[in-house]
């Protein structure tokens, strides 16, 4: 059974800060394949659409019938475990550090036989698995053999925690304490055992319901925040930039309006200070702090959080300058992640569908409601995962643009 | 034995085994080794290097160049040039191509030369960008090279065959007595069986003296006809029979097995001989698993029964089952691809009567073995050759 963790102890201020360093990153492009599944959180691999054979390590044409037509596809990760590992030496400096490693050798239900990094509950062989895809730190996707049923403390094996960001004694930076989305957010994090959670919050002559009672949590420490104030974000990522393991940037400022329904830029430009250069200049700030601290012991920077918006893929006319404020935001996002990624520190992006708030108002059902969303971030942080998208209509929105963005862009034109 | 409809060897000779002394680590390339080797075969041949006119080459650690590039390198204008990366069985693979182009003519001397250097680096390098699945599928979990693959095989057969670490270890025990008689074994200690099973563990079930140690060194010898062989006056082997196989049992979900099982009838029915009348056995061991994986499947024991086939031989040079009679790579090292040749370069000086003080006494016919390539999960080349002393 696995250790629960126990909340760190204070860091020693004398002791040097370890670099961070990433698991082998190299990979095949066809092998990229089990990345991009993996960053949904999904297990899939490559099956021959002739003769459905399943395929393993990724390959570029089928073992069995030798046809190139390969599709990812899903699978339940059911296997038997038939043989296993202890490392104890590794040749990479990341494996090294954190040895002893538990390997596993797992034959699929489905066929391959795959190698897995082998969580601690599972029994020695023989044993019944269940395999999953996680994202390493390097931001790749590997193979986890886990336990075939759920048991107590499982986030908490050493290697797993080493490719998710769950909260558990973690410190959060929630940026906008003040929304709905945000104060679920809070509430959300202190359930889920975090640290500390400072939580940003703008226009404080501005009562908003239920934002007072934030401060009754014991691990919250409430703080202005402005995103659009260059300023007031430095002094803020001076004061607690070197202690946040998780940012969320949960601001955003949401107008409803397109071209023709709204003259002028002041409202698209508002837009633009907080959904675009709200992310830069927080990115700024915190993301170098944040890089530094990759490796910092139990609880290091592992996670960047950015709420999105489905919009985001592909332009929402009647929402159109927020969705191109949004767009702006996912590119970015993904300029972020690249350059967070050397340290480790993954970046989520979070598309929702319309929440179910203020500025959805017109919108029909089924809206996402903020503990709904929330329930989504903290599933993603605790699973490792990169992208995700919450609520029905952001489900069918990327279900939609995947089989085929233009359809998608005119449907949406037509309305 | 089942008949064999494949050419014989006859008339083909396999002389000179040559040796350039291993060393753990190395400041000088692949090139080097390999030209050291070459160098040797004709300083032993008395041959010139315009006389040789077929060269096959073996190196993990010639890249970027090939073959090719070697010959420019050293001055070689060969008609019949091969380039084997097949690691462990680029040993046998080569013997069979030079047998086959001196036969036919295509070449009428051939140098067989496998060499690696180690630099500090450089084995970390290799194993990080070995395979594309390797790459994909094997290294970033763990980044424990071969000794996490043959980590997760051991464990298998342990369980399912009942081997026990004392059997495996009384194989390094007896390797590491025969060391201690060969002058480039880089072990010079004695091993006991209580060092062995008390050893660090690297990747368990394995501990230290399970895992080959890379190190840099270079192994070659000379396919030529008998007739020039007996003209020039050097000893030479018979080649009886060979075999190789790549990929085998594709569909065993793990490796219990190579492809000597599936091609050992071939094996000995072209060789005329069986296992009982071979006196010397060369089988690759990077691992002492793979050493029993082979003892069963070329029919030295039946599949299962190598625990008590083990516990009931002794494996020196003087004892009921000579084996890898130089100490095998377990105890000299491994030098890259050059691994792939020390089992046949060492049967070749017992065949020919110059072991010395390892001679194992009589040895008539030899069995020698390669193994190689953990693409995946598996060693997928494997190959053997039976050998004869051509006086006998």
């Amino acid at each position: 059974m696995t250790e629960p963790i126990r909340r760190p102890k204070r860091k020693n201020p004398v002791l040097r800060t370890r670099q961070p360093v990433l698991p082998p990153w190299p990979r095949s492009r066809v092998a990229l394949g089990l990345t991009a599944v993996a960053a949904d959180g999904r297990f899939a691999l490559q099956v021959c659409t002739d003769c459905r054979a399943v395929q393993y390590p990724p390959r570029e044409a089928c073992h069995n019938c030798l046809s190139s037509s390969l599709a990812w596809r899903d699978q339940s990760g059911d296997g038997e475990l038939i043989s296993q590992t202890l490392l104890q030496h590794s040749h990479d400096l990341f494996f090294r550090e954190r040895l002893p490693w538990r390997l596993g050798m797992v034959v699929l239900d489905c066929g391959p036989t795959v190698v897995v990094h082998l969580h601690g509950d599972v029994p020695p062989p023989p044993a019944r698995v269940r395999v999953g895809a996680r994202l390493d730190k390097a931001g790749m996707a590997v193979l986890v053999g886990f336990p075939e049923k759920d048991v107590a403390n499982m986030a908490d094996d050493k290697q797993l925690r080493e490719m998710t960001c769950d909260p558990k004694f973690r410190k959060v930076l929630v940026t906008d304490g003040k929304s709905p989305v945000g104060q679920a957010l809070v509430r959300g994090l202190a359930a889920a055992g975090a640290d500390l959670i400072w939580v940003g919050y703008s226009e404080p002559w501005k009562r908003t319901a239920g934002f007072d009672e934030l401060k009754s949590l014991p691990q919250v420490t409430l703080l202005p925040l402005d995103i659009t104030d260059g300023r007031a974000v430095k002094e803020l990522a001076g004061e607690i930039g070197g202690k946040v393991d998780i940012l969320i940037n949960n601001v955003e400022l949401h107008r409803t309006s397109g071209i023709a329904s709204r003259y002028g830029t002041d409202v698209a430009r508002a837009e633009m200070e907080t959904n675009y250069l709200g992310l830069l200049r927080l990115a700024q700030e915190f993301g170098p702090v944040m890089r530094a601290r990759g490796a910092d012991g139990q609880s290091s920077a592992v996670a960047w959080v950015n709420l999105l918006s489905i919009f985001a893929l592909s332009n929402f006319p009647a929402h159109g300058t927020f969705s191109a404020s949004k767009a702006a935001a996912y590119s970015l996002a993904q300029c972020l992640r690249a350059e967070m990624r050397p340290a480790g520190v993954r970046v989520i992006n979070v598309f929702p569908g319309p929440i179910d708030d203020e500025w959805n108002q017109l919108l029909p059902p089924p809206k996402l409601a903020p503990a709904a969303l929330a329930n989504a971030v903290l599933a993603a942080l605790r699973d490792g995962v990169e992208d995700i998208y919450p609520g029905d209509v952001a489900q069918e929105w990327i279900a939609r643009f995947r089989e085929n963005h233009k359809v998608l862009e005119r449907e949406l034109a037509v309305g | 034995m089942i008949a064999d409809t494949r050419a014989t060897y006859d008339g083909v000779a396999v002389a000179v085994p040559v040796t350039v002394p291993y060393v753990r680590y190395s400041i000088r390339s692949a090139h080097w080794f390999i030209a050291r080797a070459l160098a040797g075969l004709l300083a032993e041949s008395g041959l010139a290097k315009q006389d040789v006119d077929g060269v096959c080459v073996s190196g993990f650690l010639l890249f970027p160049d090939t073959a090719v590039g070697l010959m420019q390198h050293l001055g070689l204008s060969p008609r019949w040039l091969d380039h084997i990366p097949m690691g462990g069985a680029c040993g046998i693979v080569a013997l069979r191509r030079a047998a086959r182009a001196v036969q036919s003519g295509d070449a009428s001397i051939v140098a067989c030369l496998a060499g690696d250097t180690n630099h500090v680096d450089s084995f970390r390098q290799t194993i990080a960008s070995f395979s594309q699945f390797a790459r994909d599928a094997v290294y970033p979990y763990g980044s424990g090279g071969p000794n996490a693959s043959f980590a997760f095989l051991t464990d298998y057969h342990m369980r399912t065959r009942g081997t026990r670490r004392e059997d495996f270890g009384k194989l390094c025990v007896a390797q590491r007595a025969n060391a201690l008689k060969y002058p480039h074994a880089l072990f010079r200690k004695p091993l006991s069986l209580e060092e062995y099973l008390a050893a660090r563990p690297i990747a368990e079930p394995l501990r230290l003296f399970d895992c080959v140690m890379p190190c840099a060194g270079a192994e070659g010898f000379l396919v030529m006809s008998a007739e020039r062989a007996r003209r020039m006056g050097v000893n030479y082997v018979r080649i009886l029979g060979t075999i190789e196989r790549h990929n085998a049992y594709p569909d065993d979900p793990i490796q219990i097995r190579g492809g000597w099982a599936l091609d050992r009838d071939a094996l000995y029915g072209q060789a005329g001989v069986g296992p009982r009348d071979v006196n010397v056995v060369e089988v690759y061991d990077d691992y002492p698993v793979i050493v029993a994986m082979q003892l069963e499947d070329l029919g030295f024991c039946a599949a299962g029964d190598i625990g008590s086939f083990i516990r009931s031989r002794s494996f020196t040079v003087d004892g009921t089952f000579p084996l890898n009679t130089s100490g095998g790579q377990l105890s000299v090292g491994q030098a890259g691809a050059a691994g792939g040749y020390l089992g046949l370069v060492e049967c070749l000086r017992q065949l020919t009567g110059v072991a010395a003080d390892r001679q194992v006494p009589d040895a008539t016919v030899g069995l020698v073995s390669g193994f190689g390539m953990i693409n995946y999960d598996r060693g997928l080349c494997s190959g053997a050759a039976v050998l004869r002393r051509a006086d006998s």
